[in-house]
């Protein structure tokens, strides 16, 4: 029986579902988690956790997907053996396993339908938010937390205050979905949310894809979980329950407008993503490479605009343009369409589906003294690679503009500047 | 109150857990055995070899933002690191430290008055720590987090108690058992 939800916001509603009773923010709940994500670099740790600690138990294997994301395929002995491990254990315990090339993990569990409005989706990953575009309660927790949740299927959370994310307006032509986020992001400030959710509305104007990039950023802000109020668009692409929806007299922590015709391309300067800047007042600085890809940013319709900005022209003679589509189903409809095509002769890098340099491990690690512009979502010292080298987050207009040019730089026509 | 002086290792605002590990030196990179000794390898390339068990990290806002990567504070805990104070922390990494059993306090004030290399003795469990005259008062983690430290680790505590932290409390009105 679904409990009187009167008053509350989304993420009360889903905890108060789940625990079958009505909790309001700063109560604790104890909930079965619908999903759990365990990535290739934690894997090790949570499983040797389960039959070290917990008697080799796993509640619900047919609820946990594995993934083989973040160092993929292997860049040594050492990571190769590990992974080995990994595939095994979840084999023979019949967990859900993506292996080396299927994508990064938040993509995957997306496409997979893995991650369904109302869900509690916990991952071992803290872009675990990302799931909140279908409005499923996602969030990440550490090797312990996951094992734990592995083994009992359960987990404890306080219910989170909420701040409520208002858009208004449309969007002037150039400004991405990863400007909006980033406004976001450098409005609230990095602990602008912690341990609250934040709740986007306004959405009508971004897609699925667009939604992701929003809710992916939601932890960049410190948000335990970033919920997209379910529209037309998302029961278009799922089933949203019933009582998953707005009630106008839900009570919210704080709220922030943002006049998205206000917003022009933005890039995250080194060595924090709240370090938000304008592009234009960037713009010439030279830069190395540029990647496109991730969590954030792996997407077709990214490809798409890299494409369309690149189309028939050539990347910088000194910059070198990385490009790692975030799933196998991406890369091969972009490779369908034409897109990895019109890339390749521009003269584009592909890597395999997966994190690619995103954390600094392997496939385009940056040298010191490097300047890279990613699309991704984190540009902490070192992230990338070196401490040395410095790491501008930006869209993927920005990626490709900058890749022509080989200096950061806003495409024509769609920045006020010029 | 710890019959040892220990060191005061701070830190500014928004250390991240990319800053306390890097990625390329999670365990999965280089083995299990080896990553600790690359914490703060970007940051503080001194720090895996100098701190001493039982040393304090002091650091400011936002202490430990970004990756929910648990091996950040692993290799702390295997370094021996004996708390963590800071300005505010950040959710994962904080509920992270806690189910590790590494005690974790929020105190501003305290943070304003430590330096870098102070000597300190540190009482956890009176949540005092004190500086040659000076005593100061660190706030206990709320309501049963201070138990799972007491526990030593979250996972020792649900062998312990056969259920989670906090179960109790939201059995209260749910009925929730087991
Ligand atoms: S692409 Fe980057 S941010 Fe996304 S899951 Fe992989 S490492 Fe993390």
């Amino acid at each position: 029986m679904t409990p009187e939800l009167s008053g509350l916001t989304l993420a009360e509603r889903i905890l108060s579902v789940k625990a079958g009773r009505r909790a309001t923010a700063g109560e604790i709940v104890v909930v079965l988690a619908d999903q759990v994500m365990v990535v290739d670099s934690i894997a090790p740790a949570v499983f040797s956790l389960i039959e070290r600690e917990l008697d080799g138990v796993i509640a619900a294997p047919e609820r946990i997907s594995v993934v083989i994301d973040h160092v993929a395929p292997a860049s040594s002995v050492q990571v190769a053996t590990t992974q080995k491990g990994v595939r095994e254990y979840a084999r023979e315990r019949g967990l859900r396993l993506f292996d080396v090339g299927r994508g990064i993990c938040h993509q995957i569990l997306f496409e997979e339908g893995l991650a369904q409005p109302g869900w509690v989706v916990l991952g071992a990953d803290s872009h675990s938010t990302t799931y909140g575009a279908a409005c499923a309660f996602g969030t990440g927790m550490g090797a312990s937390d996951i094992a734990l949740a592995v083994a009992t299927g359960k987990t404890w959370l306080r219910v989170p205050e909420t701040v409520r994310v208002r858009f208004q307006g449309l969007r002037p032509p150039g400004v991405a979905a990863k400007d909006v986020a980033l406004a976001v992001v450098g409005r609230l400030g990095a602990d602008g949310a912690t341990y609250a959710s934040i709740e986007y509305h306004g959405v009508d104007d971004f897609s699925m894809s667009e939604r992701l990039t929003l809710a992916n950023l939601a932890v960049e802000a410190g948000a335990k979980v970033g919920l997209v109020v379910p529209d037309a668009l998302t029961r278009a692409a799922f089933e949203v329950p019933e009582w998953l929806q707005l009630d106008p007299s839900a009570r919210y922590a704080k709220t922030v407008d943002i006049d998205l015709s206000a917003l022009e391309p933005l890039v995250a300067a080194p060595f924090q993503v709240d370090n938000v800047h304008p592009a234009s007042e960037l713009a010439g600085l030279a830069v190395d490479q540029v990647f496109v890809g991730t969590c954030t940013n792996g997407r077709l319709d990214d490809l798409h605009e890299v494409a369309a900005i690149l189309a028939g022209k050539r990347v910088a003679e000194r910059t070198r343009l990385l490009i790692i589509p975030a799933s196998s189903k991406v890369f091969e409809e972009a490779a369908a369409d034409g897109t990895v095509t019109t890339l390749l002769a521009a003269g584009a890098i592909f890597g395999t589906p997966g994190c690619g340099p995103c954390m600094g491990r392997h496939m385009g690690v940056l040298a010191p003294g490097e300047v890279c512009v990613s699309t991704s979502n984190r540009n902490f010292m070192g992230r990338m690679g070196s401490p040395d080298a410095k790491i501008y987050l930006a869209s993927p207009a920005v990626a490709a503009a900058t890749a022509l040019s080989g200096r950061l730089s806003v495409p024509e026509g769609e920045s006020d500047v010029g | 109150m710890s019959a040892e002086r220990v060191r005061i290792w701070k830190f500014g605002d928004a250390v991240n857990t990319d800053d306390m590990l890097p990625g390329k030196y999670a365990p999965l990179m280089v083995g299990e055995e080896a990553f600790h000794r690359y914490a703060f390898a970007h940051l503080r390339p001194e720090f895996a070899a100098s701190v001493v068990a039982g040393d304090v990290l002091v650091g400011g806002r936002n202490w430990g933002l970004g990756s929910s990567r648990e091996y950040a504070p692993q290799a702390l805990k295997r370094l021996g690191v004996g708390a963590v104070i800071a300005d505010s922390f950040a959710r994962i990494h904080y509920r992270n430290l806690i189910n590790l059993g590494i005690p974790a306090f929020a105190a501003p004030e305290v943070v304003a008055a430590l330096a870098d290399g102070d000597r300190v003795r540190l009482d956890v469990e009176r949540g005092l720590l004190q500086r040659d005259e000076d005593s100061f008062e660190l706030p206990a983690p709320g309501g049963f987090l201070s138990a799972v430290l007491a526990a030593g680790s979250v996972l020792a505590y649900v062998r312990e108690h056969g259920r989670f932290p906090g179960e109790d409390e939201a059995a209260e009105s749910s009925g929730f058992r087991g």
